[in-house]
This record gives C-alpha cells, structure tokens and sequence, in this order.
C-alpha cells in the first residue's frame, strides 16, 4: 500500500523514521552484574546498582560494547572509536536513578544503512543515522492494583541498543518491512532475539505529513506499538488524523502519542505535554569509552554471512528465484537447515521447494518454524535421495512427507512399509494401461474421436490401479501410444 | 545573571521540590547572587580549551559479563515504605 | 598516658605487645564519646557492635597476621554506608535507612582489624564548611576562643570526624573531601587531614555529592597516623570504574625521607587580597621551616586560581543535582504521602533536604538546562581543565605546594549565615587541588591570636602521596604543634 493520501487539497506523502530499541543479548545487564532472563519474580533480578542504593556506581560490561560494535558493523555503519556515556535526567518510578545512563552527543555508531525488501520485489535502502548504548527502565503496573502502581526493577538496568532510523519511509509496508529486516539482522548477529511479544525489540514511530517533494511537516512521535501489526495499523492511523488536521487548514502539534491498542487510535500523552529537559551531561561516574582496534578486527572476522549476501548467493549458486531464497534466508535457522539438507550433493531446487511448500508450510499451520521440526535435515535429505533415484513419484513423496511429519520416522522405512516403491517396470505399466483400456472402451472411443480431455481420465485410472505408484512419466509415454492405437 | 520566582519555580519543578512562596522569593535573591558570582567564569578565554572530561587520566575499565547478583529481593525492598507482593508502590500514575 | 591520649601508632604497638587490650582501648573511648555528647559530634553512636569487634581483636591475638589496624577504634563519617549500622548522610531523607551493604574504604578497614565507635556528624550531604548544616544538629569544636565561650563550628562538611579526632574521643576518623571537606576542618580542629589523589580510595559505598570530586581520606593526630589510616583505606576497586588500579605504597615508610633538596612551591595568587595577617605570617612561618631543613623555595604560578571557587560552584552543585535525584522516596529513606506521584517527590524532597542541599541542587539543575548548560558547565569545564593544567605546569619546577589550608580560624557557631557566598570562601585555598584531583593534606601549624588552631596545607603531585606525607612529616616536626582543644576526653 502506498504511503500517499489523497486529502481534498490534494496530496499529501508520509515520512516515517523508526526508533528501535533493541535489548542486548548477554547474561547480565548493562552497568551491573544482575542477570536478564525474562519473567523472573519481580525484583529478584536486581542489584543495588539497579535500585540505586546510595553510594552504588556503575561499571561498563564489556560484552555489551562488543554486541554494539557487532550490530554496527552488520548495519554496515561507521564504528566511533570513541564514545561518550551521558546522563538522561528525568523523574519516574522505574528510572531509580532519577537518571538514565545513555549517550547523547558521542553514539558508539554512527551513520549505517538497511536494504528492505518491499511486497513488489524492489529493493528500497533505508538510512540509519545512529546506533548507542542505554540502560533500560523498570517496569511500572498501573492495573494491579486501584491507588497504587507497581514497580519491578528487573529490567532496570538492562543494555538496549537504540536504532535510530533516518526519516527515509514512506508507508507502512515500508516501515513493516524495516523492522522485519532489522529483527532478521539483529537474529543473524545474536545481538538480539528480536522478540517482540516479550519486548525485547520494542519501536517508537516518528511521522509527518507533507506534500510530495516539500518540505518536513511537523511530527509526531508515537509510542507503545508493540508489533509489526500495530506499527502498520497505528501509521494508517496517525497519518489520516494528521491529514485532518492539515486539510482544515490547522498545525500539527510537536507531541508524543500513545497508541491505543484497544481503540486503535493514537492519544496524546497527557505527562508528556510539558516539554522534557532531560539536562544531558557526561556521567561523571565513567570515562569515555576508546574501543580497540583489535576487537573491532575481531568482531569483523567473526561476522555470519548475512541475509542479503545469503540471498545473492543461494540466488547465484542454487539458481532459485528471488521469492524462495528470500523465504530462506528470512531465519538463519531456515538458512542453516536448507544448505544441511543440500549437504552439498542434492538438488537446491528441489530441495527448496519441499522445505518451503510442505516443510515450512506445515510448521507455519502450527505456528512453528523450522526449530521445531519433527523431521531432521538428514532425514528430508533422505526423501529427496528416493526421489531423485526414482524410487518414488513426486505425488507418493508428498503422502512420505505427510508421513514422517506427522510420525517422526524415516522416509525409506515408510516407503518400505507401505511398499510405496515407485512401478517404473515398463511390462507392468503396460499391463495396467492395457487393462484399464480394456473397461474403457467407450471412454477409449471418445478420446480417439477427438475428446482429448478424457486423457487424464485415464491417467487417472492407471494410477488407481497402481495404488499410485506407477511412474508418471512412464505412464504418460505409455499411455499416450496405446490410446493413439 | 538574574533569576525570578518564576524561574525558581521552573527549576524547583524539574528537581521535584516543593516551595513555598516565600521560599521562592527568597532562593531568587540568593541563587541571582551566587549565578552574578560565578558568572565571572564568562570573562576567562577558553579558547580552545577542551571541556575537562575526567582528572583521572585513565581508560574506562570494563567487567566480563557473568552473572554476580549477591543481595536478595528482601536486600532491595529491605527499606522500602510499603512494598507489596515483591513489588515497590507508589500512588497510582495515570499516563 | 590516657588511652584516649595515644595516637594509633601507639596504640598498634601496645595492643600488639599485649600491654592493652582491644576491649580497653575501645571502652575508653566509648566512654570518652559518652561524656562529650554536647559537641554532638556523631549521629550514632555503636558501643555495642565496637566491643563485639574489640573482643573479636583480642580472642585472636596471636593467631594469624595483625591488620594494620587491629584493634583501633575509629569514627566513621556518616556518609559511608555501613552495614547493618544506620547511616544518614547527615540528612532527614535517610533517617532510619539501614544500608545491607558496606562501603569499600569501611570494609578495608574492618578487614585490617578496625573497630566502628560510632557515625561522625556531617553537614547534610556533605555540601558544608561548617558542619552546621547537618539535619541531626550542628556539630561543636571542641575548641574555644580565648576569653570567650561561645561555641565554634568544627569546619565541615566531615565536622562531627574532625571534632571527635581533636576532643580525643577517637585517635582517628574516616572523612570526604570534594571541595575541602577534610583539609578545612583538620585546620580548624588542629589535626591532621589527608585528601588524597582522586581515584585512590574506591567510591564505592560512600554516599556520592559531586562524583569527580568526591574522594575518602583520614584524620588524625599525626600524620604517621594519618598514613596508616590512608594505608588501609585506599586501593583499586573494580566495582568503582573512577578508581586507580595502582598499588598502594607503604605510605609510613615515606615519612622518614629527607626534604632536602624539595622544591616547595608558594603559589602567588593564593596571596588574596585583605588575607588574615597572622594567616600570612605563618604561611612565611611554614616556609621558613622548609628552608632549614634544606628544601628550596620556588614562586610558583597558578593564574586561574582566582576562577576556582567559581568553577566549583558549577560544577559539584551541577553532579549533586543528578546524583541526589535518586532521593526521591521510592525505594527507601523518607516518603512524603502524595496525591500522586509528583506530590509524593515534592513534598518528600521537600522535607527531606535541607536549604543547603536544595539551594545547591537548584543551582545544579540550573546550569545544566537547556539553555545554561554551554554558558556554565561547559564553561566551567573549561576553566576546570586550565586549573589542572596550572598545576601539571607549576610541578615542572616544584615538587610540593605550600598554601595555607584555610582563610580564617574557626568562626562561631551561627557566624557567616548571612548569605551563601561568605561560607563558600571558606574552601578558596583548598577547591582547587580538588578540581584538579591531586593529594592534599593539613597539618597544624600554629594559632592565631585567640588560641585557634592554623593549618598548613601540602598539596603534591598525582599519586605521589608519598612525598606529601614526607613534607607533612616535616612540617609537622619543625611546628611541634602542641596545642590541645578545652575540651577533650580525659
């Protein structure tokens, strides 16, 4: 869809830009040594750096900075050799410093860019200006209970990674598309599991409306969007009031809105109507961060093949289309499993198209995706070897595959079992055909008389014979001498 | 350079601190003198001269990220007013 | 000699012969504490947890090494956190908070065999000269005036340590120091003071005011003492990322070396215009006593000094307002009830901090806001890394700098209120060893005229507490300060 509306003045263009925050995986957090696993028993993941006890300070974990540079060099952006940790200074009850440690003038990334893959096969790059390192906040309740609010401080602490977008979309699908690729890189890197449900990858939406080719307007940013869905629909709708407000000739508000995931619509925020003077300064309690040159070098070397280096090559090398390589490589898991099951030795195509069509296809139905696979790359590597060596049809592999996901066993004991063997001896074939010829002679006279459909007909019939498992090819040649006569 | 109550009462507001009037009054004369006293520092050229960013001289250290955790969740709420369930409270807040 | 008469050195050496026993000592002193409450000089006392530590001192005598420390009871300013052991920063809004942790530089000290008499007096945060500040009552100097009896202020903001050190309640006392937080107060009260290299003690536990200045250090008779005391306080923490990793020296080795040959610098813009004429003298005093004892005397320059109290009053109040933000009922410390939220912080900020704390906090977020933040703190930064770069310049042609610690004696209880600028000129010659992060140390020199005590101040290169506790040792024997406060313990 495109991010163009149609006001009765006339047009008017969606600008977006994105702020990801990106949790850092790592066992503890940020600037302490608490650990992060997710759904803990409120504050028991906290210590006293976390619930800034007086006299407590912070120190810098250095596995944090490593999967900073990491995501970085994967965004292809400029790495700082130096960067600067700042304080964000605010009042709120799951910010226990009264401050947030981040960084401001000095990010330890600079300026990197993502390629997106829109819905019509086209290749859009989007900027990315900025990447840095802040603790995250606590988490307030405010439905536990009638008066009060709840604070639990476990996440407090927690390294983010916060993605800084230019404002270079122009739809939702763009701006879909953005975070998915984005969640796709981050998972290749292991620097985040991009779990949006849990909030590990949380998005802050920054929109204007302008006429195309002017100017910026003036943005809003929106927050609480917590799911590609919720980003597309909430655009849709900040991007119809804006132009409301603009066609009837009125500004649009400098302001931060909540989106409503109930009424699906954006609010204002009512604590955010007094512009934050967040009093930025260097934290006095750390140094400037130098990186080393060395683990830079490091973490370069160390890079995954990337998605679109993947993609260009399984288009390059396994000759498959743009769509399927692009499923693939969508997990790294998926990647992974597919070159398994290829081993070097079977046919890519083939081979993508049964992973694709009845692998990840079912496990889709489940809501699965390929770790969860009841069938072992060895062994769909298996059916693909029966199936070259034409031991079965391609129609029979499909009830095989049926078979072994649904039961875990192998392909050739299933074929054994049911004595699935494909039928490619010619006389047998013949006998079939001839048989089958034989009960039809009505539908043979028809067919000889120009009625040229009735020859799946026959097709047909020579396969219910079979039991299916006369070779299709061999049936077609065959049949078609015989019924010519 | 000269602060108002008004000022204050900005600044007051952004440290959370409740005034009074009186003690609005009063801190503008005081803080107006001690911002005239220090606004001497405008008359030294710094030209440049880079922001002191730490007298220690040192690089940053950093710390291997392994888990160490050694107070308990009764550690952290040991000198709260009114925990509940594990939790900290404070007065309901309407976003 | 009393037991509370001996200095720690004397104290370590008779504990370790056996001639006293931990238990005595520390029970002197309890009782010595008990009988001077009028100078309020702690906030907590803890005579109960000092004799199960003293008693664990003497049940393991002769098993195992000695601390350097073993058996000494100190006061411990109450802005470290102790654990178990109520501390309060001298403010309302920590009333009652209990720490579950203990601060690094109390922790080396226990570990080198320390006793706690209690938690030393402050001025509320730390942010003081005068220790009058302090939510739990100001502190009095044990020291009066000649002819005259009303009481004076101890010097601040580690008051209630100094007070305690020189009313022989303790033979030594933990301190801060951001803008001169020990050093004045040694000079008021007539004993020594260490300030050391910041990044030399760990910060870890100790209640932050202004983090790039804050920095422990020890008061105490002597300044052998002070070096041990110093000895065992500092060293590298990891979970401190402003703290040194160098090895401490044995700073008591360093006091028998010779100050001949030393340069001793005399800064000339520290010379301030309408300054104390018995102040000067004894500063000349002070160099004259280099000067036999064979060091050289070099005029030395530091000219943004004038620009020093300027830049501090910048930039502490500016880290205090971030700092202190955490103070905000939450978590722990006192909780003001609210409507909602933002009342809750208002009013519990509001009762909680003092017209000191709340003045510099305002100060602070001022000049870091939008608008401001260029004009004053980058500026003072600025200015900050000119000062610095006076002193690294002044230590290529002197080894030491000779300054008086303090503009005045000590002032009457109730004197300089008048307005915040007059208090704050209490730390002119000391706030800028602070902004440049280098050791400085008071030692008593003499008295003016109404039998107040002077001190002199040492300041010396980064690191290099060595030589300044060699020049202390110096200085201290050509003075032969003798004089001893009205009240003191028996």
């Amino acid at each position: 869809m495109s991010g163009i509306i149609e006001g009765e003045t006339g047009s008017w263009e969606m600008v977006i830009g994105l702020e990801v925050h990106a949790q850092v995986t790592a066992n503890s957090k940020l600037f302490s040594g608490a650990p992060i696993t997710f759904g803990g028993e409120p504050n028991t993941q906290v210590s006293l750096v976390d619930a800034a006890m007086p006299g407590m300070l912070p120190v810098l974990n250095e596995y944090c900075v490593e999967q900073a540079i990491r995501t970085g060099l994967g965004l292809g952006a400029q790495i700082n050799r130096l960067s600067v940790f700042e304080r964000k200074n605010y009042f709120y009850p799951d910010l226990p410093q009264g401050y947030q440690i981040s960084q401001y003038a000095h990010p330890i990334v600079g300026k990197g860019e993502i390629e997106i893959d829109l819905p019509d096969g086209t290749v859009k790059s989007i900027g990315v200006t900025r990447l840095h390192l802040e603790q995250d906040a606590g988490k307030s309740l405010h439905d536990q209970h009638a008066s009060k609010t709840f604070v639990d401080l476990n996440r407090s602490g927690q390294a983010l990674m916060e993605i800084v977008s230019e404002p270079d979309m122009r739809s939702a699908d763009e701006a879909a598309a953005y975070v998915r690729k984005l969640r796709t890189i981050l998972r290749y890197l292991g620097t985040c599991d991009g779990n949006m449900d849990e909030g590990s990858m949380r998005c802050d939406v920054n929109l204007s409306m302008r006429r195309p080719g002017e100017p910026f307007g003036t943005r809003c940013e929106i927050k609480n969007v917590n799911s590609i869905r919720y980003i597309q629909a909430a655009i849709e709708y900040e991007a119809r009031r804006q132009v409301d407000v603009l066609e009837e000739g009125g500004k649009i508000a400098q302001e931060t809105r909540l989106w409503d995931t109930r009424q699906h619509v954006t609010r204002s925020m009512r604590s955010k109507e007094e512009a934050f003077d967040y009093r930025y300064f260097p934290d006095p309690d750390l140094l400037p961060l130098e990186l080393d040159e060395q683990v830079i070098e490091r973490v370069k070397n160390s890079l995954p093949e990337l998605p679109d280096a993947k993609k260009k090559r399984f288009i390059g090398d396994y000759g498959l289309s743009p769509y399927d390589a692009g499923v693939l490589v969508a997990e790294q898991t998926r990647a992974e499993f597919y070159e398994r099951v290829l081993a070097g030795k079977r046919d890519p195509k083939i081979t993508a198209n049964l992973l694709i069509t009845e692998l990840l296809g079912g496990l889709n139905k489940g809501g699965h995706d390929i770790d969860d696979s009841p069938i072992s790359a060895d062994a769909l590597g298996e059916l693909i070897d029966l199936l070259a060596d034409n031991t079965i049809s391609g129609r029979i592999a499909k009830d095989v595959f049926a078979e072994m996901f649904a039961t875990g066993k192998g392909a050739a004991a299933i074929v054994q079992e049911k004595g699935l063997r494909q039928v490619t001896d010619t006389g047998a074939i013949d006998a079939v055909i001839d048989a089958v010829i034989a009960k039809n002679q009505d539908k043979l006279a028809e067919y000889r008389s120009g009625k040229d459909k009735l020859f799946g007909f026959f097709v047909g019939q020579v396969m219910k014979e079979s039991g299916g498992k006369a070779n299709p090819a061999l049936v077609n040649q065959a049949l078609k001498a015989k019924l010519a006569g | 350079m000269s602060l108002d109550a008004a000022a204050v009462a900005r600044i007051a507001r952004l440290a959370r601190i409740r005034l009074t009037d009186e003690e609005k009054t009063n801190l503008a004369a005081e803080l107006s003198q001690v911002m005239s006293w220090v606004d001497e520092l405008q008359s030294v050229d710094t030209e440049g001269v880079e922001p002191l960013t730490s007298v220690v001289g040192a690089r940053l250290k950093t710390r291997a990220d392994v888990v160490t955790l050694d107070v308990t969740r009764d550690d952290i709420l040991a000198n709260a007013t009114d925990p509940v369930a594990g939790f900290f409270t404070v007065p309901k807040v309407v976003e | 000699m009393s037991l509370t008469h001996l200095t720690i050195a004397e104290s370590v050496k008779q504990l370790e012969s056996g001639s006293i026993s931990s238990a005595e000592l520390t029970e002197a002193h309890i009782r010595a504490m008990e009988g001077a409450r009028a100078l309020n000089a702690f906030i907590v006392e803890t005579p109960d947890l000092a004799m199960d530590q003293a008693r664990a001192v003497d049940a393991r005598r002769g098993k195992g090494e000695r601390g350097v420390l073993e058996g000494v009871p100190l006061a411990i300013k109450d802005l470290f956190c102790t654990k178990g052991v109520q501390t309060t920063a001298g403010s309302k809004i920590l009333e009652g908070f209990i720490p579950h942790y203990e601060s690094t530089v109390t922790a080396n000290l226990w570990r080198d065999g320390a006793v706690m008499l209690g938690k030393a007096n402050l001025d509320e945060f730390a942010m003081g000269s005068s220790n009058m500040t302090s939510a739990y009552g100001p502190v009095e100097s044990p020291w009066k005036r000649q002819g005259d009896n009303r009481p004076l202020v101890p010097g601040g903001s580690s008051g209630g340590s100094a007070a305690a050190v020189s009313a022989r309640l303790a033979p030594g006392a933990t301190g801060t120091d951001t803008g001169g937080s020990i050093r004045q107060p040694a000079a008021f009260c007539g004993i020594v003071g260490i300030k050391p290299t910041y990044g030399r003690c760990s910060r870890w536990g100790t209640i932050a005011f202004a983090s790039s200045l804050d920095q422990a250090g020890a008061f105490a008779r002597t300044v052998e003492d002070s070096a041990i005391m110093l000895g065992s306080m500092a060293g590298y923490d990891p979970k401190d990322s402003t703290s040194i990793d160098l090895p401490v020296p044995n700073y008591r080795a360093s006091l028998g070396r010779s100050v001949k040959g030393l340069r001793i610098g005399i800064p000339k813009e520290y010379r301030v215009d309408g300054m104390s004429g018995e102040i000067d003298k004894l500063w000349r005093q002070g160099e004259a006593w280099f000067r036999d004892a064979g060091a050289e005397i070099v005029e030395i320059s530091l000219p943004h000094t004038r620009y020093a109290l300027a830049t501090y009053y910048i930039v502490a109040p500016a880290e205090c307002s971030s700092n202190l933000a955490r103070y905000d009922g939450v978590r722990y410390g006192l909780r003001m009830p609210g409507k909602d939220l933002t009342e809750l912080y208002e009013a519990t900020r509001a009762q909680g901090f003092g017209a000191e704390v709340k003045r510099r906090i305002l100060i602070g977020t001022y000049v870091l806001s939008a608008g401001y933040f260029d004009a004053y703190y980058i500026k003072a930064q600025k200015v900050r890394a000119l000062i610095a770069r006076d002193f690294s310049d002044a230590f290529k042609s002197c080894d030491l700098i000779l300054t008086p610690t303090a503009p005045s004696a000590a002032f009457a209880l109730g004197e300089k209120t008048e307005d915040p600028i007059a208090m704050y000129l209490n730390d002119v010659f000391t706030v800028p060893a602070s902004l440049a992060g280098l050791p400085g140390i008071s030692v008593p020199a003499g008295l003016d005229s109404g039998g107040l005590p002077l001190g002199l101040q040492l300041i010396g290169r980064p690191f290099d507490e060595e030589t300044v506790f060699a020049g202390a040792a110096a200085l201290e024997k050509a003075a032969a300060f003798k004089a001893v406060p009205q009240i003191m313990a028996a």
